[in-house]
């Protein structure tokens, strides 16, 4: 018998302490599957976040540095100065990229850095406890605005793929979802040509996967999945926003 | 016939295997594991296929498939 799945060798033999059907773990096993098929595991640097990807040097058998609240592009920036052979990302969640560290993200961006972001945007500050974050979507009561949020008071929820897709840097910038198997496939072929753009050295490679955080929706996990469905993708569309050609280099 | 391995003290019990399988050939059984969930696992009389999709779906990476 032929071992059709099995866990991919950058993530290591442990287990996530993610909330169950939390999508953090898809897209962790997804970026892992990636390091292995470019056999990268021996020359990857992250720079992780603050949230609940927090752990992820425990998680990752790669190499992790630690950033300052929504800082991780600031960091990977150095990193991948400092060592320009490594293969260099960071991953981050949506309070930590969209709200503190949106001028680190455009900045690098702008800057065109050789750099790879992996954004998870699951509406919500997940790890303090479900405050209202600049990509919770209109009405969504959080512990931060427990009415709902309101666009006259609050403004509208930020769309950080489009917004990246603006600057001139940007090498490549998409949106996908892990909700069902069809999308997953179709994140995982988005998120090779992520990883791709880096390794020609085209410049900065943005992807903003949608996830869901059943604990903080106050929902089940097979709620969360069909809202992630019903409210985040009409909102939040799938899709390669901009993708410089492979002759194109910076 | 396939095979499917649940590691069941890794299970969460969230139910993304279950939707996610296309023969609904997954469900939440009865037993507990040490966390206290109630862990997934394959229905009495299942029509798996081998496809991989509930692995693949599965947020703590607990199911491997052979075929």
């Amino acid at each position: 018998m032929k071992q059709v799945f099995k866990r991919p060798n950058s993530l290591r033999d442990v287990p996530f302490h993610f909330c169950p059907g939390c999508h953090h773990g898809i897209i962790h096993r997804l970026v892992a599957e990636c390091i292995d098929a470019y056999d990268l595991r021996e020359k990857t640097v992250c720079a992780a976040s603050v949230g609940c990807s927090v752990f992820m040097y425990d998680y990752f058998d790669i190499d992790v540095c630690e950033s300052p609240h929504g800082r991780a592009a600031a960091v990977a920036t150095g990193i991948k100065r400092a060592l320009p052979e490594c293969f260099v990302f960071t991953y981050q969640g949506d309070g930590d990229l969209a709200a503190l560290g949106i001028a680190e993200g455009v900045h690098a961006a702008n800057r065109g850095e050789n750099i790879t972001i992996i954004f998870v945007n699951n509406t919500v500050y997940g790890m303090t406890g479900g405050q209202m974050a600049p990509t919770t979507m209109l009405g969504q009561a959080t512990t931060t605005s427990p009415f709902g949020r309101d666009f006259r008071r609050e403004g509208y929820p930020i769309r950080m793929a489009e917004l990246l897709s603006m600057t001139e840097g940007t090498a490549f910038s998409a949106r996908v979802a892990v909700n069902t198997p069809k999308n997953l496939m179709q994140a995982k072929k988005v998120l090779k040509k992520a990883f791709e753009v880096q390794l020609r050295n085209q410049g900065f490679s943005f992807v903003e996967f949608l996830s869901s955080c059943p604990t903080n929706w106050k929902m089940s996990a097979e709620q969360a999945n069909q809202r992630v469905h019903d409210e985040m993708i009409p909102y939040f569309p799938l899709g390669v926003f901009k993708e410089k050609s492979e002759t194109d280099i910076l | 016939m396939p095979k499917v391995v649940f590691q069941e003290e890794r299970c969460k019990g969230c139910g993304l295997c279950v939707l996610a399988c296309p023969k609904k050939s997954i469900v939440i059984g009865d037993k507990l594991n040490n966390q206290g969930f109630t862990v997934a696992c394959l229905a009495p009389d299942d029509q798996c296929t081998g496809c991989a999709l509930c692995a693949e779906m599965c947020p703590d990476v607990v199911i491997e498939v052979w075929k």
